[in-house]
């Protein structure tokens, strides 16, 4: 009953004082309550005894100061950036962290500025496209190198090559493809004859002509953002790739044996019997693809600079802009809160998710 | 006999054997490889030629005699040698600091059993998942307020050691005092690389035998001396694949460099931004700065040519 007691006191304390710390308020606080459950004796040494022996206590030095750390700059960090965007903090002068003068002014801003608008607009387009298209070409990708190739090592590690490049890199290689006069692209359609393809990739676009009267659709499509995914996809579409190998690879054969014995053909098969299974490996991509999709921002930078245009701002470049070149510190945050809401919402059912079928 | 089954036995080939839905599969296969070299290859072939040269053939044919030149890949390296040093400087300490953090927690957070354990350890995995923008602010915030510079002047500015290398000669790896800023960049980095490489060990930790911990430790082993003499040891190939993944992500970074070091730029800058200064140039020397992507992606192509197998598992670990 009493290493009950500590134990829960000990597991509630996780959320950030140190072990020794943990102790005297586990001690205090069951002086506090003084003589409940546990009349038989309260004994200070035996306390002090069981504390060393708590499981929570033995484990403490090893988790609890990189938690320190992580807990610091991630959740700490998101606090202060939530505060700053209560407060007016802008230009040169430093911020005050005056509670009666926060508001909610910088959301109030965001609700009511255009680009704002525009920039969660393709913030989702890039989130919704980017993610459905990797999933679909990695899952296009496994299949074919999940045939019993020869050379699978290889094709493989050609797949995923880009994934291993950042963002800056795989930028400058795909400026030189998109470039108009001798550009990969160009010169490619050009080659095959498909010269009236040849586009300004970058900068051009396309008359939408009646579709513009649905609201928040451009007179103009622009390519840039589309050029954007795609050179995403290259990058990334090995990385689903590989996900959903694993994910082909733990289904046991007889599955595939049995279906063949049914005389299903091959597509049938993996329609019934195959992509059910990937579920776990969708879901767990999609997570980590729509991740990347937000921080995409140096792609982005790299690209365009600090402003993409209306047709390619996304919220983080948009953040960054308000924040580091216009100095409008607070409306930054703001702009930040938003983007971590839009993650958060990615998130937490996936972990829930996870949590309920206990693979935490 | 038909003629085709003629030409079979002639040739001592089975054609049936030739299943057309496999060349179907091969084709495709190698068409995709077209696919993802391309940018790769046209980048190399173009790094390789003058610029009367890249501005008129296209861009994925090799250079012509009179067209190749390697200047291109000699003014990258004069332009990023010190960038990549700094880089070095970071990504080495950081990565080895964020795993060995990783590892500790994951310890401490799989061969234990508490109550309570289990948000701390979505706590952890939730880290990996923010966007950055999210805390970009505080951290310009926390490194303008932590004086790094001040705190550790008295060891700054100082030669580790100096190597002849050959073509470079004398490199100096020293501290120097734009190395605070690297040293702030290496805490960043090692705080938020922690719940990636929580989660990479963890997976691991989770499949030791408990039998073995239980043993050791009724025959009296402290916790620590659990963690030396048997997990640490039994890590050693799961260090390699986190050790490969986080080098790739800090190499790889732009963001943080940029907000963390002062004016983005300077003697402290590492790859990533001087590659962006390199190619933000007005005037569009594509070859250069091919070069230059090749040079700043180096490091990495190496690990990840080296140890595919290793980044791929890291990968899938991070599912």
């Amino acid at each position: 009953m009493l290493l009950n007691t500590l134990k829960r006191l000990l597991g509630r304390d996780g959320s950030g004082d140190c072990g020794t710390e943990a102790r005297a308020d586990g001690a205090a606080s069951l002086r506090a309550d003084g003589g409940t459950p546990t009349s038989d004796g309260f004994d200070i040494e035996s306390v002090v005894s069981s504390l060393r022996e708590s499981e929570a206590v033995r484990s403490a030095p090893f988790w609890l100061p990189p938690f320190l750390l992580m807990g610091f700059f991630v959740y700490g960090a998101i606090g202060w950036n939530v505060i700053i965007s209560f407060t007016d903090f802008a230009g040169l002068q430093l911020p005050t962290y005056d509670p009666t003068a926060f508001d909610l002014e910088m959301y109030r801003r965001a609700l009511s500025d255009g680009q704002f608008w525009l920039a969660t607009r393709n913030t989702f387009v890039l989130l919704v496209s980017f993610t459905g298209l990797s999933l679909a070409g990695g899952l296009g990708l496994a299949i074919l190198v999940d045939r019993g190739i020869r050379f699978e090592n290889w094709f493989r590690t050609i797949y995923l090559l880009p994934f291993s490049l950042s963002f800056v890199v795989t930028a400058v290689f795909w400026r030189w493809m998109y470039n108009f006069d001798s550009g990969v692209i160009n010169v490619f359609l050009r080659g095959i004859g498909l010269d009236f393809l040849a586009s300004k990739w970058l900068a051009g676009g396309v008359e939408l002509g009646a579709l513009s009267a649905i609201p928040l659709v451009p007179e103009t499509l622009q390519f840039k953002l589309f050029a954007v995914i795609f050179a995403l996809l290259w990058q990334f579409s090995g990385y689903a790739m590989v996900v959903y190998l694993a994910g082909l690879r733990a289904i046991p054969d007889d599955q595939y044996e049995a279906a063949r014995v049914d005389g299903a053909s091959t597509v049938r098969m993996y329609r019934r019997v195959i992509l059910p299974q990937l579920r776990a490996s969708t879901v767990s991509a999609a997570v980590v693809l729509m991740v990347f999709a937000l921080k995409a921002f140096d792609f982005l930078y790299v690209m365009f600079g600090n402003n993409p245009g209306p047709t390619a701002d996304i919220l983080s470049t948009m953040m960054y802009r308000q924040a580091f070149a216009a100095n409008e510190w607070a409306y930054g945050s703001a702009i930040a809160v938003v983007l971590f809401l839009v993650a958060l919402a990615v998130v937490a059912p996936y972990l829930y998710g996870e949590y309920r079928r206990g693979e935490l | 006999m038909s003629v085709r089954d003629d030409i079979a036995d002639q040739l001592g080939v089975d054609f049936d054997a030739v299943d057309p839905i496999r060349v179907v599969l091969y084709g495709t296969l190698v068409g995709l490889v077209a696919f993802y070299l391309s940018p790769l290859e046209s980048g190399l072939m173009t790094a390789l030629k003058t610029e009367a040269e890249f501005a008129t053939s296209p861009p994925f044919v090799p250079p012509t005699a009179d067209g190749f030149t390697l200047e291109p890949f000699s003014v990258a390296i004069d332009t990023l040698a010190s960038a990549i040093l700094n880089s070095i400087m970071l990504a080495v300490p950081a990565t080895i600091l964020s795993a060995l953090l990783g590892s500790f927690a994951a310890y401490g957070l799989t061969n234990f059993e508490w109550r309570g354990q289990l948000g701390v350890v979505t706590l952890f995995i939730a880290g990996i998942f923010i966007p950055y923008q999210a805390v970009l602010i505080p951290l310009s915030r926390l490194w303008a307020i932590v004086d790094t510079q001040e705190l550790l002047a008295p060891v700054l500015d100082i030669t580790l050691f100096s190597v002849q290398v050959p073509v470079l000669g004398t490199v100096e790896l020293a501290t120097h005092p734009h190395y605070a800023s690297i040293i702030n960049l290496i805490i960043t980095h090692a705080a938020y690389g922690i719940p990636i490489t929580t989660l990479l060990f963890r997976s691991y930790y989770k499949k030791l035998s408990t039998e073995m911990l239980e043993a050791a430790r009724l025959d009296g082993a402290s916790a620590f001396t659990v963690y030396r003499r048997i997990v640490l040891p039994l890590s050693t190939p799961m260090f390699a694949v986190t050790l490969i993944y986080q080098f790739t992500q800090i190499w790889n970074d732009l963001l943080f460099a940029l907000v963390i070091i002062p004016s983005g730029s300077g003697p402290a800058a590492v790859a990533t931004i001087a590659l962006n200064e390199l190619t933000g140039g007005i005037i569009q020397t594509f070859n250069t700065q091919m070069a230059g992507a090749f040079v700043a992606a180096l490091p990495t192509l190496l690990v990840y040519i080296l140890f595919g197998d290793k980044f791929a598992k890291g990968v899938a670990g991070e599912a």
